[in-house]
């Protein structure tokens, strides 16, 4: 043991000596360094959560004169020691794209705004006025009514816990508007709809270390390989070096995640719904039902169906839906629950899901053996889903019928695709239902407690559920939503069905569209205002990662230009506002003390944002508490903090954050959880109850007997394929920053369509030659690749959404999940023709 | 009828939108949000006897040539057949790194460490392509290119 730890420390160091020789520093460890001058080796080594995707790898930042020159692993991170993917290894020049905004934009004709305009450098005084201008008009006629304003914002799970917990504050208690929505809505609603209705309470029971003790991997709709590389190097090393560790990958096309697998199923796109309940009706039907388990820890539930997709309410489909956009379900028994998947026989799902017998036996008895750990692994394939909160749903009803749960090796696991859809979309609730601590707006009690801790008025948060990310395109298009401020994301390229709705919303003449980002993106150019924005090292932040793990970095350097963070654009915004100018009399009225004062005063000068001095500070530079005169980070996360603690949401003080490479909530008396609801793991679990799922009143979770519903458009005679749409290993998203990087994009230059060699010949295409995807809604030009990394089976094409240039969401259509309101951004009905 | 809408609907879009779509404002495209460009030709990938330039020394090497067809599955790793130790020398290739011979827990294996198996996860090909923009990171100087 000893040993073991003096190696580490031996690597650790050896790390760090290397790579400080490499570039060109002296460490004690390296005293043969060739150079003398001491300016040259002042180099400056912290620690920073990546940039990128869910995982939450920690890397090391070099900097020097202001500038990050290198960027390595941090071997001291439990996430990844010492690995990154290759985006990760170039997280070193993402700053750094020579489009940088350094100044913000607005659309301009003869020296005034114009929404045909040019974009013309104004300063930022000139910028938050005619902003405050916008807003303002947009807040009067509402101001004294019951009405929501028709002021909206929508986030991201990029943002940091500051930033989204700021931006959720300044909207629902400022604005008092709940049409703020993140990105994640596009990613993980789905996911918290399901841990909500199963379990009451969100995010994973169990966590990375699960890796290191699992038996069995199931990835259901889920590309690891490319999607999450850290976390499947730690799956490979546990399968290479354990000869009895089996993996199972389901998906609609072949990836690179098959390559690792025992058990490989392309199932017919929908057709998991059935897949998961026949694994239930196999459970049951072969006894492995851990009636123990189920008796004392779950009840059974029977879901309303005929759901709906989530179209707008006068889309046929919604018109033909009996319960569009219910959620409801009634109490029943296990008997009750057992003949309801008893229809799910071996025969109907290989009929309903194309795979063969053999192969759904053998997934369903990876779950059925006893003796066998199981993890289930899922991502977007599950969650962009218009039956995504029931596919999570039936997920954890395979882990509840055999207790296979929050225990080491064992449980359902929902990854995250961005670096605080965790810590910041969902812990912090800035949907347009939520409130920190798994709180919603709806509900009154939860708006007194929000109100109770920001020192504001009973009644100030609105008590309605304000536009959900498409939703938001919409009432854009049909002038409902009149300011509307993007930040940290690029919605343009990443919305689905842009002809339709996301392009008329944002061009709308009776709307005002303000964009944040560092870079100019696709959503910037359809925007009327663009904010120059301080990235990542940039700013000092927090991120919480897809296993609880909440992680805070300082400013590394001076943002650049005139940029900044998304923080200080929304703390200085709110100085333009005077109570009266945004609350109603009556609401005024209850709390005259903020008559004519700001809302920066009463929402970040309320004596507990501004807490704390600058003399708490430790980094070396932040550029917003320099600013505002007091260190709005640790106000920020501790007046947040106080919303989880006591309440399973336990987060460690600020300070720890900055000293830890990460800690898992609920972190009680210093000490994190890293496995939820079971005793011994889990403080808040009881002696003496074993399990708790203490989300629910009575501590059960809930197992919901849902059916197979088919998706909202399938192929047909005219549109004959189906598009799937995703991700890329070498790029991020949109690849604003990735595509930026010369080495990144040329490594995976422009977008492809993937696709099956014999669909290609039937239309005269052979691979690299040019084709036209059309859809209902729109059509793209691209090029044919049927040798790739993806392997589509007839029927199917697949295509990454990163190219600018190629707008894969012209296809897509926005059918939602009726429940979680996330998009399907992997199943609608295309042709592709020979250009 | 519904022929004549989908027909319509675009042209009707076409129209509204202005030449001043996006502003005069580049972003990663050059052309108005409506219009479809052709799409761009297919790179070849970069190949070379010389290694490709890094910026710092975590930095994995990039792949200097094209590698379709390689297989990385559980019954065989094409890149070791060259990149080994055992066989790198004999094929002039380049060795993997002895970071890679190491587990999580930092413990020395006798062979490469199984997390470390999937190549591409780090490394990567490269197209003959131009950089879409300049990027202005800049290396220490121990590492800048000779002028």
């Amino acid at each position: 043991m000893k040993l073991e730890q003096s190696r580490r420390d031996f690597i650790k160091n050896s790390a760090v000596a290397a790579t400080a020789a490499a570039a060109g520093i002296s460490t004690t460890a390296s005293a043969t360094n060739l150079i003398t001058s001491s300016k040259d080796t002042d180099i400056h080594w912290d620690k920073a959560p990546c940039r990128f995707c869910g995982t939450g790898c920690s890397v090391l930042v070099g900097t020097k004169d202001n500038k990050v020159v290198a960027t390595q692993g941090d071997p001291e991170a439990p996430v990844n020691r010492g690995l990154n993917c290759i985006k990760g290894y170039f997280l070193s020049k993402i700053m750094y794209g020579k489009d940088r905004l350094d100044t913000p934009l607005l659309r301009m004709k003869d020296g005034k705004f114009d929404k045909n305009g040019e974009f013309a450098p104004i300063t930022w005084d000139q910028a938050f006025d005619i902003m405050a201008d916008k807003w303002k008009a947009a807040l009067k006629d509402t101001r004294n009514s019951d009405e929501m304003p028709p002021v909206g914002m929508f986030g991201s799970g990029q943002w940091t816990i500051m930033e989204g917990y700021a931006a959720s504050k300044l909207y629902k208690a400022g604005f008092r508007s709940n049409h703020i929505d993140p990105n994640a809505r596009h990613c993980m609603a789905s996911a918290v709809g399901g841990f909500m209705r199963t379990f009451g309470i969100d995010e994973p029971m169990g966590c990375y270390d699960d890796f290191e003790h699992s038996d069995a991997f199931v990835l259901w709709g889920s590309n690891m390989a490319e999607m999450h590389p850290i976390l499947w190097s730690r799956i490979t090393d546990r399968v290479l070096s354990n000869d009895h560790v089996k993996v199972a990958v389901l998906s609609t096309f072949k990836h690179r995640s098959f390559e690792l697998a025992d058990n490989s199923i392309i199932f017919t796109p929908q057709s998991d719904l059935a897949i998961g309940n026949f694994i239930c009706n196999y459970l049951i039907q072969n006894n492995a039902v851990n009636k123990e388990f189920i008796k004392k820890h779950t009840h059974f539930r029977l879901g309303v169906t005929d759901i709906g997709y989530g179209l707008r309410p006068e889309h046929p489909l919604e018109q033909k839906a009996k319960n569009s956009g219910k959620g409801g379900s009634k109490e029943i028994d296990f008997d009750g629950f057992a003949k309801f998947v008893s229809e799910y026989t071996v025969e109907k799902t290989e009929e309903i899901s194309g795979v063969p017998a053999k192969n759904l036996i053998e997934l369903a008895k990876l779950y059925a053996d006893p003796k066998r750990k199981v993890m289930s692994l899922w991502t977007m394939g599950m969650n962009q889903h218009t039956r995504g909160v029931w596919m999570n749903n039936i997920v954890y009803n395979i882990h509840l019928l055999t207790g296979k749960i929050s225990e080491p090796g064992n449980g359902p696991f929902s990854l995250t695709g961005q670096p605080s859809a965790c810590g910041t979309a969902r812990e912090v609730g800035t949907f347009s239902h939520r409130l920190p601590a798994d709180m919603v707006v709806k509900k009154k009690k939860h708006r007194d407690y929000a109100e109770k801790i920001w020192k504001l008025p009973e009644g100030t948060v609105p008590g309605k559920v304000g536009y959900h990310a498409v939703l938001q395109n919409r009432m854009l298009k049909d002038g409902k939503l009149n300011a509307y401020w993007v930040m940290c994301n690029n919605n343009m390229q990443a919305a689905p069905n842009m002809n339709e709705e996301g392009l008329p919303g944002y061009r709308n003449p009776d709307n005002f569209i303000v964009v944040s980002d560092p870079y100019p993106t696709v959503t910037a150019q359809a925007a009327d205002l663009v904010l120059p924005t301080a990235m990542w090292v940039e700013k000092e932040g927090g991120y919480g990662n897809a296993e609880r793990r909440t992680q805070l970095w300082f400013q590394q350097v001076e943002p650049h230009g005139e940029a900044r963070s998304d923080l200080w654009q929304l703390m200085e915004f709110s100085k333009r506002f005077k109570t009266e100018e945004v609350w109603s009399d009556a609401l005024l009225a209850k709390a005259p003390q903020y008559r004519g004062k700001t809302l920066f005063e009463v929402l970040f000068k309320n004596g507990q944002v501004d807490k704390f001095p600058m003399s708490e500070f430790k980094g070396r530079m932040n550029q917003e508490s320099e600013d505002f005169g007091f260190y709005v980070h640790k106000g920020l996360f501790e007046e947040y903090a106080t919303f989880g603690r006591g309440k399973a949401h336990d987060l460690a003080p600020f300070d720890m954050y900055h000293e830890a490479r990460g800690l898992r909530w609920p972190v009680v008396d210093g000490k994190e959880t890293l496995w939820r609801f079971r005793e011994g793991y889990d403080p808040y679990v009881k002696s003496g109850e074993e399990v708790s799922f203490y989300g629910k009143k009575d501590g059960k979770a809930w197992i919901f007997a849902l059916p197979y519903e088919p998706p909202a458009e399938s192929p047909d005679e005219e549109y004959d394929l189906w598009l799937s749409t995703g991700r890329v290993l070498e790029h991020w998203h949109t690849g604003t920053m990735t595509r930026r990087v010369p080495e990144l994009y040329r490594a995976f230059p422009d977008a492809v369509i993937f696709m099956h060699p014999e669909d290609a010949k039937e239309r005269g295409l052979r691979r690299g030659m040019e084709a036209k995807i059309l859809s209902r809604r729109g059509e793209v030009r691209s090029r044919i690749e049927t040798r790739g990394r993806n392997r589509p089976p007839k029927g199917l094409v697949f295509m990454p959404f990163f190219d600018a240039k190629q707008l894969v969401n012209k296809l897509t259509l926005d059918a939602t999940d009726p429940l979680s309101k996330e998009t399907d951004y992997k199943k609608c009905a295309v042709k592709i023709v020979k250009v | 009828m519904k022929k004549l809408i989908t027909f319509l609907v675009p042209l009707l879009f076409t129209c509204l939108v202005s030449a001043s779509e996006t502003g005069g404002l580049n972003s990663l495209r050059t052309d108005d949000l409506s219009i479809q460009a052709p799409a761009e030709a297919m790179k070849k990938v970069h190949e070379s006897d010389s290694l490709l330039k890094r910026d710092f020394i975590q930095q994995p090497p990039m792949i200097p040539h094209d590698i379709r067809g390689y297989d990385i599955n559980k019954n065989v790793n094409s890149c070791l057949r060259c990149h080994s130790w055992k066989n790198a020398s004999k094929w002039g290739a380049t060795r993997i790194s002895v970071t890679h011979f190491y587990d999580r827990d930092g413990k020395q294996l006798a062979d490469v460490a199984p997390g470390r198996y999937f190549c591409v996860q780090c490394h990567v090909p490269q197209a003959d392509a131009k950089p879409l923009l300049e990027n202005m990171f800049e290396p220490v100087d121990s590492l800048k290119k000779q002028q």
